[in-house]
């Protein structure tokens, strides 16, 4: 069989839109913007490792406007993947496929995410002493 | 050769019996994850605006040594596996494809040892 002549399975544009596929997409970018995020946590632990120096830069830079909203954005991201895999990780056991348990575990990862980053970043600022 | 169907030359191989492999390391090393990047971002949190010495004293206890690598390598193998799929869904040029997956398995590699180093010379080496 020639590569052209192979079927195809059904690919994105074939399906009607449904909002349930955002959730899908925002998965797929979170996990990958997260793997770009792997490089800031090994430069982190690399400059632990390498001396005060090194780490204070780190520091510095994560300490600044833009580093803190990156950093920000990274602790949304990876509590949405991880609420979002959890729901996958029940769907991999034939749980919650109803179409109004799919819509309202979607929401509950979707408020979910954002109550923890904004959690976790108060418990920051608390351990700080900054609050 | 030339003359046999696709079907008749792999007919009598066997199954691979590899099938299900990557799907099942995803879900495993993904359920691992679950406690490790809560454990992840609340020391993260914990030591916001730390200096030097408190992040590497406590990388430097084995108990944190042991989450860190633990969510360090697992964290690697998931986002493997995870850009390996997004990367065949969306790359179909096969040596762009084949490279990037290179690429993709080589810097998990490498970031992961890095990380995996850091973390045993704060712990093992003081």
């Amino acid at each position: 069989m020639s590569q052209a002549n192979r079927p195809l399975s059904p690919h994105l544009q074939v399906y009607t839109f449904h909002f349930t596929m955002v959730w899908s997409i925002i998965h797929r970018m979170t996990g990958v913007g997260l793997g770009l995020g792997t490089v800031w946590l090994t430069w982190w632990l690399i400059a632990a490792a390498t001396g005060p120096e090194a780490f204070n830069a780190v520091q510095v830079f994560s300490g600044s406007i833009i580093g803190k909203t990156v950093l920000f954005g990274f602790t949304w991201a990876l509590m949405f993947h991880t609420l979002n895999g959890i729901r996958h990780l029940f769907w991999d056991i034939g749980k919650g496929f109803e179409p109004s348990m799919v819509e309202a575990t979607g929401w509950a990862v979707a408020g979910g995410s954002v109550i923890l980053s904004l959690g976790f970043w108060l418990y920051g600022y608390m351990s700080m002493g900054a609050l | 050769m030339g003359f046999q169907t696709p079907l008749g030359q792999v007919r009598g191989l066997g199954s691979a019996k590899e099938g299900t492999e990557h799907f099942w390391i995803q879900r495993l090393t993904g359920l691992a994850l679950v406690p490790l990047s809560f454990w992840f971002v609340s020391s993260i949190s914990y030591l916001a605006g730390a200096d030097h010495s408190q992040v590497a004293e406590w990388l430097s206890s084995p108990i944190t040594a042991v989450f860190m690598i633990l969510t360090v390598g697992t964290t690697f193998y998931h986002l493997k596996l995870g850009v390996q799929v997004v990367v065949e869904d969306y790359v179909h040029t096969p040596w762009l494809k084949t490279g990037t997956l290179i690429g993709v398995t080589f810097s998990c590699f490498v970031l992961g040892l890095a990380c995996i180093l850091a973390v045993l010379k704060l712990a093992v080496g003081g």
